[in-house]
């Protein structure tokens, strides 16, 4: 039994299929970094797990647990898997501290004392804590998302799942949010991270899988997939971006 | 064929005739100006006169009247003033042209130009006044005495602020219902799955009902219909002023609350669908991203179209007086019958302009503190 078992999932927006039966299992403690091109269906695969989108066929299980399909408490499931979009989506009508303390109140009822208390931790981990009173918009773009990675953080979700987390971001503020992660992967949580940072996946990965067009192209240690990859659509690929100089 | 790119794109010519080197001096304009500045003094000057006049006739006009003729006339001679600098500029640019330099001769001639727009811009303002005078001056002053006889509004004032105590209290009253009600509205409207499409249904078909008839048919169907009909409570609970007041707040209600139903659906729909998602992969439930995320943006995203239809809804709690509700339009028109003149009537618009335009000003405080608040500086 894995942590994360995801067997056969089929997902399609009307005539569009994303996902052609993928097929993948998490370790707990794995960082697992999904890669390919755009439209291979990676962010969709990330929101099917969370069941922010309703998948057509096949089944995941989380612990061993269907969490898929019907009767499942989708609230109950979003409390153990916490999502990281590339867009932040912080609420920007909220202060910093409000934006992390909303969900451990409002769905674990904790009290405010002990909300503050836990995102006073998780913040002045990421050195913010003094920026508790701004809203979102006065933030950098690093600043927003990595205050949008320690409002997941708040909920201690057992898995995290990250949507292309720098793609929006300026060069210069990949840097400070990607050290966050990486921190988190040594830390052992277990994560799920759609990237185009291919360096990134290189050093922090467990297990690098290549989707294409829906499907597992190649999956393996990153060791093997970015010096040998097996599959001649994984070759083409890579060679692209090492063109592009992103490796 | 083989013409450098840079050719192209700039042909070699005589820099004396490149368009920029030009110099626009606004000589013959700013004579024309003048002209016509020194003709919209003199006219606002005769009308001030023929209003000035007007106020001899029947009920004298207030003291504070000739300061304000005397204000304006020695206003309107601005006109001519800055007619009198677009020429002088004109002239200097004209010589500064003529000795060469280029540079300055265009700053002037450019400042000529500001001259002449303030010359359009204070010149049409002095026409207005000078009409508004023409006006209220003519027919031998009956304009003035029969809508605007200051003496009559002042002895009314207190019959007049009796009955917007009515007005004031439909307003708040029915705003605090409106805004509780058409939240509701809005959300039933939203509301998901096929279990809830008869409930959507009613709410796009109140709406529709109530968007599509005058609000005075409402107020008048309701207020008569219902104590003929023996409505409750209305019928047996409440009698006189208490009855047609709680009447018209509900009319007020019905047909405001299908507006302000229709300004916060377009509030909840315009928040991106991602604060949703990022709402709901925190664990939150459909209430509670509705409640804590989607709603909270909604409203201050609307808060301007919110405060207009308001001010509307201020503005009409004087349709009530139809009901026979003692509020300030109804005394208004009592006074009037018993003066025949319309000037307690021009008093109760008066009281209307003293909170609509300050509710105005406030929300757009509002609108610039929270600007202020959630955006980079």
């Amino acid at each position: 039994m894995s942590f994360l078992e995801l067997v056969d999932v089929h997902k399609s927006f009307g005539d569009n299929e994303v996902l052609r039966g993928v097929t993948l299992r998490v370790e707990e403690h794995q960082v697992v970094c999904l890669i390919g091109p755009s439209g291979c269906g990676k962010s969709t695969l990330l929101r099917c797990v969370n069941a922010l989108e309703a998948i057509e066929q096949g089944d995941i299980r989380l612990e061993d647990e269907r969490v898929s399909g019907r009767g499942v408490d989708l609230n109950g499931l979003r409390q153990d898997v916490g999502i990281v979009f590339q867009s932040f989506n912080l609420f920007p009508h909220m202060t910093v501290l409000d934006n992390v303390t909303l969900a451990p109140t409002k769905v674990l009822k904790l009290g405010k004392a002990e909300a503050v208390d836990r995102a006073h931790a998780l913040l002045d981990r990421i050195g913010m804590w003094d920026k508790r009173d701004d809203y979102p918009d006065r933030l950098s773009g690093g600043q927003q998302q990595r205050v949008a990675i320690v409002r997941a953080l708040a909920m201690q979700p057992r898995l995290m799942l990250l949507d292309e987390i720098t793609s929006a971001l300026d060069p210069e503020l990949v840097a400070e949010v990607l050290a966050l992660v990486g921190e988190l992967g040594r830390e052992g949580m277990t994560m799920l991270i759609a990237t185009h940072e291919m360096g990134f996946a290189r050093d922090v990965a467990s297990k690098v899988v290549f989707l294409h067009s829906g499907r597992i192209e190649e999956e393996g240690p990153p060791d093997q997939i970015f010096r040998d990859p097996h599959s001649e659509r994984t070759r083409t690929f890579l060679r692209s971006i090492i063109e592009a100089k992103r490796l | 064929m083989s013409a450098k790119l840079s050719d192209q794109l700039s042909p070699p010519g005589d820099p004396a005739r490149r368009a920029v080197t030009r110099v626009h001096h606004h000589l013959v304009l700013a004579l024309a100006a003048e002209v016509g500045a020194i003709g919209i003094v003199l006219v606002t000057w005769s009308q001030l006169r023929a209003f000035d006049q007007s106020l001899r006739i029947g009920a004298p006009g207030p003291a504070i009247a000739r300061v304000v003729e005397i204000i304006f006339g020695l206003a309107v001679l601005v006109v001519p003033a800055y007619g009198g600098r677009a020429i002088t500029r004109s002239l200097r640019a004209r010589r500064l042209a003529g000795d060469g330099n280029l540079p300055d001769a265009r700053i002037a001639a450019q400042d000529a130009g500001h001259d002449l727009l303030y010359v359009l811009g204070f010149g049409l303002m002095a026409a207005i006044i000078a009409f508004a005078a023409f006006f209220l001056a003519s027919n031998h002053g009956h304009v003035r005495t029969v809508l605007f006889n200051w003496d009559l509004i002042w002895s009314s004032r207190t019959a007049l602020l009796h009955g917007f105590w009515w007005n004031i209290k439909l307003f708040l009253v029915a705003q605090v219902l409106v805004l509780i009600w058409a939240l509701i509205v809005a959300v039933v409207r939203q509301l998901p799955g096929g279990a809830f499409a008869p409930l959507r249904f009613l709410a796009i078909a109140y709406a529709d009902v109530f968007r599509g008839v005058p609000a005075i048919i409402v107020i008048y169907l309701i207020g008569f219909g219902f104590p003929l009909a023996h409505v409750e409570p209305f019928a047996s609970h409440m009698t006189g002023n208490t009855q047609l007041f709680w009447l018209g707040v509900l009319a007020l209600v019905l047909v405001y609350g299908a507006y302000v139903a229709e300004v916060y659906r377009a509030g909840l729909e315009s928040i991106h669908w991602s604060q949703t998602s990022a709402a709901r992969s925190l664990g939150l439930s459909q209430w509670q991203t509705l409640r804590y995320v989607v709603i909270p943006q909604a409203v201050r995203r609307i808060m301007p179209p919110l405060l207009n239809d308001f001010v509307a809804l201020q503005k009409d709690t004087a349709l009530v007086s139809v009901i026979a509700l003692p509020e300030i339009l109804l005394n208004a028109e009592i006074l009037k019958s018993n003066h025949f003149n319309l000037s307690p009537v021009t008093g109760a618009a008066l009281f209307f302009l003293v909170i609509t335009i300050p509710c105005t000003r406030f929300v757009d405080h509002l609108i610039k503190r929270d600007k202020a608040r959630t955006q980079a500086h």
